[in-house]
């Protein structure tokens, strides 16, 4: 897992010597840095975006820094293994969840306090197999199938779903979470 | 001929009406007189408005200041005529601010041109709008947060679509006229610039009806969250303005050309869409968020 500091970025890409995420252009000169850094990462590497050093964010920045980078992770197709979204507090959590509702994205967020949850646009379904696979750290769709007392290829779709969207990925032939697990 | 524009004893964001009433006749290279003499209160709104008009004047309008010494000191202090004097022929002597950071001022009346410049007031603002929210207004910590995204969004507008410098002014204060004297936070935000409907119009974004004026623009921008800009994300600013507004009890009220429009809470008898105003440019917009009430005091 590569750690992408955001708050480093902040000071550098758009030369600001502030600690909020605030404006449009601050968010893109700052969301084209994260997608360079990205870039040069190997395929199937994690990208851990840490949010630590941020004061707090707009809705404008939110669109730009999260929503934008996502949708353009998904339009590249497999690299990198996925995004998680590292030191997030209330501070930015209002207009995360505000712009990843409004594209329709989700993402894997862990908090402060060391716990990790899926954010955004996702079913009470899909939300309730993901802490299931993240709760064990790695699982199988037979496993995961079996357990739930659902049909295979019902289990099988939501895990695809979810990898799809790069909240799991696959290890072998079992699905894991995209960050540490907890 | 010179005109004279009187302010009313009490400016605020529907007194103001008055005002651009009078000055609807003259064009903007007319000779002006602002007379604020017997005005005794401003809102934030008031100010900030204030200086939009005469951003408005190609010839330089004469300003009268206030006579009530304690309002003469308030405007000061509140940083009127630092930018005032720019803008305005301002008569006689005006007191000098003694220093920033006076308590019932958040904000002073600070101009907004450029990004860096929201960077800047979301700084300044935060830890003081906190302190208060939380414990005079007795919210939660997290509508900090939305106070300042909030805020934030509202500045962007200008910097974003305006097309010309604005003004932003954010301040505590006990709302006599409604709420039974509760303290309210009340941000405003004005600019002269292009307004909705042209910034609608500039990027093609009007919607396919026969009618087409201000109201509508600021309907398809306020209430449908429609941006000039085409791309999917845009138009969540306002729509985040609305919500956290929405959310805390509060109004927000954006007059833009010809028209305002307003979301009115139940504790306030204002009117959700006014029409046939009188012309003015830019768009202003105010934002107001009360006490809460049943917290511990």
């Amino acid at each position: 897992m590569t750690r992408i500091d955001v708050g480093s970025v902040l000071r550098h890409s758009a030369n600001v010597p502030f600690s909020d995420l605030v404006t449009r252009p601050t968010g893109a000169a700052v969301r084209r840095c994260i997608e360079r850094e990205i870039a040069a990462l190997n395929v199937g590497d994690v990208a851990m975006l840490d949010f630590s050093h941020i004061g707090m964010m707009d809705y404008s920045c939110a669109d730009e820094v999260v929503a934008k980078l996502l949708l353009a992770l998904a339009a590249q197709g497999s690299a990198p293994g996925g995004v998680v979204f590292h030191g997030i507090t209330d501070a930015h959590l209002e207009a995360i969840e505000v712009v990843l509702d409004h594209h329709g994205l989700a993402l894997v967020v862990e908090f402060a306090d060391g716990g990790a949850r899926l954010v955004g646009a996702v079913t009470e379904d899909e939300r309730d197999i993901w802490e299931q696979v993240n709760a064990r750290g790695s699982a199988a769709a037979e496993e995961m199938a079996t357990a739930a007392g659902r049909e295979l290829v019902d289990m099988t779709r939501i895990l695809d779903s979810l990898r799809r969207r790069r909240l799991l990925r696959h290890d072998g032939a079992t699905y894991a979470p995209v960050g540490p697990v907890h | 001929m010179t005109a004279v524009i009187t302010l009313p004893s009490s400016l605020d964001d529907l007194s103001f009406e008055q005002v651009l009433d009078q000055l609807a006749p003259h064009p903007a290279d007319a000779k002006v007189i602002v007379d604020a003499r017997h005005t005794t209160f401003a809102t934030p709104f008031g100010l900030t408005a204030l200086l939009t008009l005469a951003q408005t004047r190609t010839d330089m309008a004469e300003f009268l200041p206030p006579e009530d010494p304690d309002t003469l000191s308030y405007w000061a202090r509140a940083g009127f005529f630092r930018h005032a004097e720019e803008l305005f022929a301002v008569r006689g002597t005006v007191p000098r601010p003694r220093g920033a950071g006076e308590s019932e001022v958040l904000l002073e009346v600070t101009p907004v041109t450029k990004s860096d410049d929201v960077h800047a007031v979301v700084e300044r603002i935060q830890q003081k709008a906190a302190h208060i929210l939380i414990n005079k207004l007795h919210l939660e910590p997290r509508a900090t947060m939305g106070f300042t995204m909030t805020l934030s969004e509202a500045c962007q507008n200008i910097v974003e679509h305006a097309g010309r410098g604005g003004w932003v002014m954010v301040q505590a204060y006990r709302y006599k006229k409604r709420l039974g004297g509760r303290l309210v936070m009340v941000i405003a935000v004005c600019d002269a610039g292009v307004g909705f409907r042209r910034s609608l119009e500039s990027g093609q974004r009007r919607p396919l009806t026969d009618r087409w004026d201000d109201a509508m623009a600021l309907e398809t921008a306020v209430v449908n969250s429609v941006s000039r800009y085409g791309e999917a994300g845009r138009g969540q600013g306002l729509k985040g303005i609305r919500g956290y507004v929405h959310r805390r009890d509060g109004k927000l009220s954006v007059r833009s050309g010809t028209a305002r429009i307003a979301y009115v809470p139940p504790w306030d008898d204002d009117v959700p869409r006014r029409e046939d105003l009188a012309p003015f440019p830019g768009a202003q917009l105010q934002i107001t968020i009360p006490e809460k009430v049943g917290a511990a005091a």
